[in-house]
């Protein structure tokens, strides 16, 4: 899938940029773009190792064990077959809970360490197992308790109330993750039954 | 809010302390793993970045906009708002200056202001998640995780407009 839309999303592009007369700027971006994913690759590896090491202590002193503790009543729900006290629903649970509070730099290498480990009980090869997709369905819908960057914009902009929509937020999100992970679900069943 | 992270971080040494874990030591290891992971992404996130900036820089992104418009104004869905509904699951920080631009033009309080909030806040950004995420492990064939992804993000859009419509005014 990765391959057809990296190929068709490129090859789209060129056609475009023929017809818009943009292929200076498409060689340009091109070029601008190596730049930009090496300074983004700066910003994200620095808290990628903290926050790993950081997971590290929690999985030592049993923080981590308590985070799956706090969140198994809705995830063992979506992920049946992984055991409450396996390291792969621990880092689930940590992953669900940065998203949660906001703090979206953490919820990566948490939701990369849970990847790692959610591989190692389905053992798929180069497919995607039931459980990967539905923890990066949860992960693409944005479950946010306080979106605080959207506030900071909107406050910065003169708004008289910057966080007065942050009911629509939480109906929009909720009913998004709800419909994606339903419809991930029930994906994963009617496969299995062929 | 401001207090969360100060907080995890005085109990997560607190505790480790309590339990006589050998703190540095675990945080050097798993440093260390953080690494691997790093270099892992490393390819994915440079070829990511290329692929959005050249639809970009090509024009790709205001040609799907303009086609895409016309449907969206006859549901009742603010043709303003296509290029975030667009640019939304493709793109975080891309988005986050559109978002910029919106806000200042038409205000924040605003219904266009209101909804592109509600859209940036209610979705993520689910092709780099995707990318990023299945990259790390070498998972190729994704199946039906986009499909449901992109359901999700649709339902937020959808749910963006009514809610601030209904809510809000």
């Amino acid at each position: 899938m990765l391959n057809y839309i990296f190929a068709v999303f490129i090859a789209g592009s060129v056609v475009c940029s023929v017809f818009l007369n943009t292929t200076d700027q498409l060689t340009s971006g091109l070029l601008e773009s190596a730049e930009v994913s090496v300074s983004l690759l700066l910003t994200i590896g620095g808290a990628l190792c903290f926050w790993c090491g950081f997971m590290e202590i929690m999985r030592e002193c049993g923080a981590a064990s308590l985070a799956a503790k706090l969140f198994s009543p809705v995830l063992k729900h979506l992920f049946p077959n992984i055991d409450v006290k396996s390291k792969a629903f621990e880092n689930i649970s940590l992953n669900v809970g940065a998203n949660f509070l906001g703090l979206g730099n953490a919820a990566t290498p948490f939701g990369l360490a849970a990847m790692k480990e959610i591989k190692k009980i389905d053992r798929q090869g180069d497919t995607a197992s039931d459980n990967m997709i539905v923890f990066v369905v949860l992960n693409t819908a944005s479950i946010q308790l306080l979106p605080t960057m959207i506030g900071t914009l909107r406050a910065k902009y003169g708004s008289q109330s910057p966080f007065d929509i942050i009911l629509c937020i939480w109906i929009a999100s909720s009913c998004a993750l709800i419909v994606g992970v339903t419809a991930a679900k029930l994906l994963n069943k009617r496969r299995r039954k062929v | 809010m401001t207090y969360v992270f100060p907080v995890i971080l005085l109990s997560v040494m607190v505790m480790a302390l309590f339990k006589k874990v050998p703190v540095f030591e675990c945080f050097l290891r798993g440093a260390k793993n953080g690494l691997t992971v790093l270099l892992e992404i490393t390819p994915v996130i440079v070829g990511f970045v290329a692929m959005i900036e050249v639809m970009k820089a090509s024009g790709l992104f205001d040609v799907l906009s303009s086609i895409v418009s016309p449907a969206a104004d006859f549901f009742g869905f603010p043709k303003e708002i296509v290029p975030m509904a667009l640019l939304r699951p493709v793109s975080g920080g891309g988005s986050t200056a559109l978002l910029s631009d919106l806000l200042s033009q038409y205000g924040p309080d605003s219904l266009i202001g209101r909804i592109t909030s509600v859209m940036s806040g209610s979705t993520e950004t689910t092709f780099y998640a995707i990318a990023v995420y299945y990259g790390s492990v070498g998972i190729s064939k994704t199946r039906h995780t986009l499909f449901c992804a992109l359901l999700a993000d649709f339902t937020a859009a959808c749910l963006a407009v009514v809610t601030v419509k209904l809510l809000m005014n």
